[in-house]
């Protein structure tokens, strides 16, 4: 029995490698295992076919309990080309298994992956690992030749071949396999039909191969309860809706394309209602800005983009900020600056939610660290953004947005209340309206137009407080910026008391992280912690205001190691704020950790302190 | 029967003395008390600039929000808040410039507002810079040896932006800028309004040939819905059309008549681009053009939903799910 295995499958951009990866990973979740995913895609559509360039990843771990991550080195690697075996030949583990459509390695395909003339890079292959070569194309074709889909449509079909291998690989069940593609192609029953076929061709081929069955591979055991798989992005957009639908709001979501950040765009669309609108704006200008519109009229109003697109609403979250409205921004972080590395995972732009706004302009900040944990940070960002007036920050990343992963769903009623402070009605002693004046957590009241009695002017002009009007009397903006401040700092209630993932409260090593780097971090963390090293993970979810609790517990460790796919962000605002020496584990090349690389980090860290 | 005063809010109007936004100020006021507006169902939205800073000045609901993003603000008010009435108040510089994406994007959707545009051709709260509108030449605090960018015409831009509904008025005949702004706030969709409005600090007289009792008549072309189109004093002029050029003629000479020129049809595009153009020492006063086309936030509202769920539990399900016991 395998604890876990990891499977990269890789080829080019249009050979649907996403898509097989996917339905593998739902698959494998279905059958009881814990499954992590990470999608390595190019920025192009459609590089030149078979080029280094247009090559297309996709990485899944499935096993027992012990699965957090999508895995780093492969115990089989599917490689539907040439290019893709060049990018990935060193991904794999040395005893690791090759399946190779041999189609994908003649003497065009080699050229064009950048081997030498005369160079056989299937022998080159079979060299290094062991491999099984299938010619797909052939099989494919044979398998539909009385199909009638044309020659590129049937050639469509391989990785729904080779799913059927690793299906009798692993033994999974192969209904359900068929009913993803029935799903799946529901749209064309002859593309259905061929699908299903080279499916079961792929099927029967895995047993008169050579290749022996796979060792049966552990499976999780999971909380009781109702399970689906989603990915990142997905999860947060559902936390988002039943957030406006638990506070009986409206929804609003202004959006412009954007890698990594348009599958929210995506799936919101898919949930439109007369309630729930769903807006494609000219820019990401008037994205945020139409969300503020719709969040002054009484919506619960998001707005997403990535980097660059979060660059453009800095101006807007400052008028939410002024105007003290509930909007939650979302921001799926990708490498930068600039455009940047529109397609890999990154968490460099802590910074930019902290502090990119001009003036002193505070956010609450949170990160979801996981996919499924997207849909709990979400529902939170909403909530706090409704409850406390204030634009709210949301950080996902790449990484997490294409994470797919098993969900425990919740049950809508077990969702935690969201209350707005909206009036009654004018207040009852006869006095004006007064859309500035706070309660105890400094949260004003959000009067909406169409309240009777209620109507008044706000903007982006300091205000005096109560009233709201404009006012640029020292006292006045002082008095405001500190009162915003102080509600910010307010959403601290909504805290859970910091603790460490495995329970530690002391130790040697502190490994903290926020964001999509929980299951690296975790990973290495439990590795470590079986072989008796000393070491504990503490994962952040508000990442500003931080919680007060952070400093004492990072005390009591060693040594504390800010963990994060930047130069040193998180480290920089933990040293100080709470004066605590950390140093930081960076890794900037727009891929996540590996669990050697923290393991390596932490080991280094103990012999220093030795 | 309400009057302007019920509509205006208890703060100090802060334009400078003799600001053609007074006038401007006064008759939405007077509007909004002719047509009966509920406050509590009327948003004025602008952006920034002296123009932008009327919301405050008007005791409905209002938002005075970011340079140039009035329309974007509005489009996503009013896809929310269909059942509320909202105007938009911008500048030549707020609408043009900073904000010009946001205002063709407003006028091709076809959002319902009426848009204010008032163009004074300097940007007057930052104490005097050419604008967009400012023409080639003007002498401004950025500009001493005068401008060089060719200006916009804003009617022919927001024509071809695909504005449904095309006016110009101007701040010194409250009477025209009264019945425009009604038939602006009639139109179901976006209402496109530019008014002339002086300056007197930074632009002082931009618009003397459009208002002065002695120039006026022989520049302000008033445009009316099946009426010939003349102007001068005793209506001695007229516009006729020689091909698709626009042709100023003397009917004292004799040689033309009223019956000559050209009837103005404000739904007819092809002579609405011509009139959008008319940007030299005559120009249409009036609404150049109104069409009917689907209004964006309606359209948006008759989507088919596309949410297969019936409830949030149904939604988090999904398609697909399997029980762990």
């Amino acid at each position: 029995m395998k604890s876990e295995v990891v499977v990269l499958f890789a080829g080019d951009s249009g050979d649907g490698i996403q898509l097989m990866g996917n339905a593998f990973a739902q698959e494998a979740a279905h059958e009881g295992h814990a499954v992590r995913t990470f999608s390595d895609f190019p920025a192009e559509i459609r590089a030149p076919q078979g080029s280094l360039s247009g090559v297309s990843g996709f990485k899944l771990q499935f096993g027992g309990d012990s699965v957090y991550t999508p895995g780093d080195q492969a115990d089989v690697l599917v490689v539907m080309n040439a290019a893709a075996y060049k990018k990935y030949q060193n991904a794999l583990k040395p005893e690791g298994l090759v399946l190779a459509n041999s189609s994908g390695f003649d003497g065009r395909n080699a050229a064009l992956a950048g081997y030498a003339p005369g160079e056989d890079p299937l022998e080159a292959v079979r060299a290094k690992y062991r491999t099984v070569a299938v010619d797909v194309r052939k099989q494919v074709s044979a398998a539909l030749v009385e199909s009638s889909l044309s020659t590129k449509e049937r050639d469509r079909t391989k990785n729904f071949f080779v799913l059927g291998l690793l299906c009798w690989m692993y033994q999974f069940p192969q209904e359900q396999f068929k009913s993803f593609i029935r799903r799946q192609f529901a749209k064309s029953e002859a593309l259905q039909a061929a699908n299903l076929l080279v499916f079961e061709v792929g099927h029967a081929l895995g047993e008169t191969l050579e290749v022996s069955a796979a060792a049966p591979v552990a499976k999780a055991k999971p909380a009781p309860g109702r399970y689906r798989t989603l990915v990142g992005n997905q999860a947060l957009a559902l936390g988002l809706l039943a957030a406006a639908e638990k506070a009986k709001l409206p929804f609003f979501f202004g959006g412009y394309p954007i890698t990594p950040a348009s599958d929210i765009l995506h799936e919101l669309v898919r949930h439109r209602r007369s309630d729930r609108i769903v807006f494609q704006a000219e820019d990401e200008i008037a994205a945020a800005v139409a969300a503020i519109g719709a969040a002054y009229g009484g919506s619960l109003a998001v707005t997403a983009s990535s980097g660059p697109g979060i660059s453009l609403k800095a101006e807007a979250m400052g008028l939410a900020v002024a105007m003290e409205l509930p909007l939650v921004v979302v921001n799926i972080q990708r490498g930068g600056p600039s455009t940047g590395l529109p397609t890999k995972t990154e968490q460099s732009d802590l910074m930019q939610a902290l502090y990119g706004r001009h003036g002193e302009a505070p956010m609450p900040v949170l990160a979801a660290r996981s996919a499924t944990d997207a849909f709990d940070t979400a529902y939170l960002a909403a909530r706090i953004a409704v409850e406390c007036m204030t634009p709210v920050l949301l950080l996902s990343d790449g990484f997490v947005a294409n994470s797919a992963e098993a969900w425990k769903f919740p049950s809508a009623a077990d969702l935690p209340e969201i209350t707005t402070s909206r009036p009654d009605g004018p207040p009852a002693d006869g006095n004006p309206f007064a859309p500035y004046r706070r309660d105890a957590n400094g949260v004003r009241p959000w009067a909406v137009p169409g309240q009777v009695g209620l109507a008044h002017r706000i903007g982006g002009l300091e205000k005096e407080p109560d009233s709201g009007n404009i006012s640029y009397a020292p006292q006045d903006h002082a008095a405001q910026v500190a009162a915003r401040a102080h509600k910010v700092n307010r959403v601290r209630r909504y805290y859970e008391p910091s603790a460490c993932e495995c329970g530690a409260t002391e130790g040697d090593v502190l490994l903290v992280g926020w964001g999509g780097t929980y299951g690296s971090l975790k990973a290495a963390t439990e590795s470590l912690r079986s072989e008796g090293v000393s070491v504990a993970h503490l994962h952040i979810r508000h990442v500003y205001p931080l919680p007060e609790d952070l400093g004492p517990l990072l005390r009591a460790f060693g040594r504390v190691l800010v963990a994060e796919l930047n130069s040193g962000q998180l480290l920089q605002l933990i040293r100080s704020e709470t004066l605590v020496d950390a140093r930081g584990v960076n890794k900037v090349q727009g891929l996540p950790f590996t669990t050697d690389e923290l393991r390596e980090a932490v080991f280094h860290t103990i012999a220093e302190i030795r | 029967m309400a009057t302007a005063n019920d509509y205006a809010s208890d703060q100090d109007v802060r334009w400078c003395p003799g600001c053609g936004d007074y006038s401007i100020l006064k008759q939405f006021l007077t509007v909004l008390a002719q047509l009966d507006a509920d406050p509590d169902r009327t948003v004025v939205v602008s952006g920034i600039g002296c123009s932008s800073r009327m919301p405050y000045y008007v005791n409905t609901y209002g938002v005075h929000s970011i340079h140039g993003r009035a329309p974007a603000l509005v489009t996503g008010l009013r896809m929310t808040r269909p059942d509320l009435d909202v105007w938009v108040v911008t500048g030549d510089g707020d609408a043009l410039s900073i904000g010009g994406n946001h205002l063709i994007h407003l006028l091709r959707r076809n959002v319902k507002a009426p848009i204010l545009l008032f163009n004074n051709e300097i940007y007057g709260l930052t104490k005097g810079q050419y604008s967009p509108t400012s023409g080639v030449g003007q002498r401004t605090k950025s500009s001493p040896t005068g401008a060089v960018d060719e200006p916009f015409v804003p009617t022919a831009l927001a024509l071809g932006a695909g504005a449904t509904f095309l006016a110009r008025s101007i701040d010194r005949d409250p009477e025209h800028l009264r019945t425009v702004l009604h038939r602006a706030h009639g139109h179901a969709g976006s209402a496109f309004v530019e008014i002339y409005q002086n300056c007197n600090v930074f632009h002082d007289g931009a618009f003397d040939a459009f208002s002065n009792k002695e120039e006026k008549a022989l520049h302000f072309l008033p445009v009316v819905h099946g009426q010939p189109l003349l102007f001068g004093p005793n209506q001695s002029h007229g516009l006729l059309l020689d091909g698709l050029v626009p042709r100023t003629v003397d009917l004292t000479e004799g040689k033309w008549s009223a019956n000559d020129c050209w009837i103005h049809d404000e739904t007819d595009r092809v002579k609405a681009g011509i009139l959008a153009e008319m940007h030299g020492e005559v120009r249409p006063f009036g609404v150049l053009y109104a069409v009917q086309r689907p209004v964006y936030e309606e359209s948006v509202a008759a989507l088919p939903p596309t949410e297969t769920a019936s409830s949030l539990d149904e939604m988090f399900a999904g398609q697909r799910t399997w029980e762990v016991l």
